[in-house]
């Protein structure tokens, strides 16, 4: 049976020097819920979710994927036991074909089997939506597409879990809302750790909400408990908690 | 037709051409097309690492060196047939690039290139050193009886022509395949985007090793098969010059394309030929050619072709 939490954390750190980005944060991620990431500018969102996939180490402290210690693994077989990423800033592998970027996230794993990628490829550029773009070079494409194309090529490794960091900036709002529901679609099989600012896209997408600010953990729960709590509104307002 | 069919038929009517034109071209064109071809390998070689990679390196010298005393060494004091001589010169490539790689891709960018650069110039350096058996720049030449292989005289004009030929086939076809495979594309992703390439669950330090080591082996066998062919071992090979002609080659014939390595050593080997004719200053017209071509062809003749017309060039 699966793990209540496909990922906790414990005590998880991060200091540059004197500064401390992260400060000991202890985190559950419940399996199969999309959970949102939220706080301001600075708060830490990035730097820890570049801890959970190991493209930043930590100064100290664990990270737990489906219950197995994955703090001293690289990046790479973090992402090999079934987390994918998307970056902040649109990454795709701008020279080669949306086939081409598709195929290289399913090949890891699905290997030298030409077909099962082939089917893997043609199945998600058709749920994402992308299908007739297939021979385009990735580049040439808009930039509303290439985020989708991010999402596409995440959803190809058919990951256990999904992190997702800022994947609406700089979206139109009509995309946000198609986003918004092809997100919610994946929750059968994939969990989501979504960062994300744009409010609109943590209430309507998320179960669940975690709010940083100054690098630690300032409130946990659904969106409505988190709309309510007064430190939230304190932190994003600048008024005081007992004003 | 698909682009994997189109791209057979081409690699093999060009080895083909190849094939028939030495019934054609008069013995100097020939002589000349052999040593190309050998250098080709070189040059492909290197693009394996360079142009389908990303990884620039200043010091593939030491790999072409590492293959030809490889060979030359073990005929010369060990008195090895030529067949095993042959493997005896990869073997070496193959361990020179793997601990040269394991050290030099710790750095990157123009680190990674000055390292190379550094290991090759120690290379040529302890070829040198020991002088006393390598014969330092004099070189030494491997005696005609010597280069036979399988009853074949390789000193022959016409068994040099189609051994070249055979050698650079293989490793035309072999470095064609490779790159087409799950294996060659995952190299074009890190070249592209590294770090996109690892947070897709690729090993890139992994990858990037067994590419270097592919690129020296491959450029070992070139050295080992210019010795054999040409008969003649020496450190003039290891020095930096022989690092930049292959870059040169390349950039000219067309980054990762398949058959922009010998393109470029074809025009450049001619370029220097025919310009000798005209003045004794011909760098002056090589080197004019060169600006033009960078200028108006940067992606090199091969890479320009693929631009502009065949979209499907591998």
């Amino acid at each position: 049976m699966a793990a209540v939490n496909i990922l906790t954390t414990k005590n998880l750190t991060k200091r540059y020097g004197g500064n401390v980005a992260n400060n000991s944060i202890d985190f559950e991620l419940p399996t199969g819920k999309v959970m949102a990431l939220i706080g301001p500018n600075g708060a830490g969102k990035s730097t820890f979710v570049g801890m959970l996939c190991g493209r930043i180490e930590a100064t100290d402290g664990q990270v737990f994927f489906d219950g197995q210690n994955i703090s001293k693994l690289p990046a790479h077989e973090r992402i090999a036991l079934g987390i994918a990423y998307t970056f902040q800033i649109t990454s795709v592998f701008s020279g080669l074909t949306l086939h081409e970027n598709v195929a290289l996230a399913a090949r890891r794993y699905l290997g030298k089997d030409t077909k099962a990628v082939e089917a893997k490829v043609t199945a998600v550029l058709q749920r994402v939506g992308l299908s007739d773009r297939a021979q385009q070079i990735a580049g040439d494409l808009s930039y509303g597409h290439q985020r989708i194309l991010e999402i596409a090529m995440g959803l190809a490794q058919d990951p256990r879990l999904f992190i997702l960091d800022e994947p609406t900036q700089g979206l139109a709002e009509t995309e946000v809302q198609d986003f918004i529901k092809l997100i919610r679609s994946f929750t059968d099989k994939t969990t989501i750790l979504l960062i994300e600012h744009n409010m609109d896209v943590v209430m309507n997408a998320a179960d669940y909400i975690t709010v940083l600010n100054f690098g630690e953990i300032l409130a946990a729960g659904t969106p409505k408990e988190i709309s309510a709590n007064a430190a939230v509104q304190a932190a994003y307002l600048g008024t005081s908690p007992d004003a | 037709m698909t682009d994997s069919k189109r791209s057979i038929i081409l690699h093999l009517s060009f080895i083909a051409v190849l094939a028939l034109v030495f019934f054609i071209l008069p013995d100097y064109h020939t002589g000349n097309l052999a040593r190309i071809m050998v250098l080709a390998i070189f040059a492909m070689g290197y693009n394996f690492l360079f142009g389908y990679t990303g990884l620039l390196s200043l010091g593939h010298a030491l790999f072409f060196a590492t293959g030809m005393y490889g060979l030359g060494m073990t005929m010369q004091f060990f008195d090895l047939s030529s067949g095993s001589a042959f493997i005896a010169g990869l073997i070496c490539a193959l361990l020179v690039s793997a601990i040269i790689g394991a050290l030099a891709l710790r750095t990157v960018g123009v680190a990674f290139m000055i390292i190379t650069l550094m290991f090759s110039q120690a290379g040529y350096l302890i070829i040198l050193y020991f002088g006393e058996y390598s014969r330092g720049d004099e070189g030494f030449i491997i005696a005609r009886q010597a280069r036979a292989f399988m009853g074949f005289d390789l000193s022959d004009e016409t068994n040099r022509y189609y051994a070249a030929l055979i050698l650079f086939s293989i490793c035309f076809l072999v470095i064609a395949k490779l790159v087409n495979s799950p294996f060659g594309r995952t190299l074009i992703a890190i070249r592209e985007n590294e770090e996109r390439a690892k947070m897709l669950g690729y090993d890139v330090a992994k990858y990037k090793l067994i590419a270097v080591i592919v690129s020296g082996v491959v450029s070992g066998a070139a050295g080992a098969s210019y010795a054999l062919l040409f008969g003649y071992v020496g450190a003039t090979f290891a020095t930096v010059q022989y690092s930049i002609f292959p870059l040169l080659w390349v950039l000219l014939g067309g980054a990762g394309t398949t058959i922009g390595p010998f393109i470029g050593v074809l025009f450049m080997f001619y370029l220097i030929d025919l310009s000798s004719v005209v003045t004794p200053a011909y760098m002056l017209i090589a080197g004019v050619v060169l600006v033009l071509l960078t200028l108006f062809a940067p992606q090199g003749l091969a890479g320009e072709l693929r631009k502009r017309i065949f979209k499907w060039l591998p």
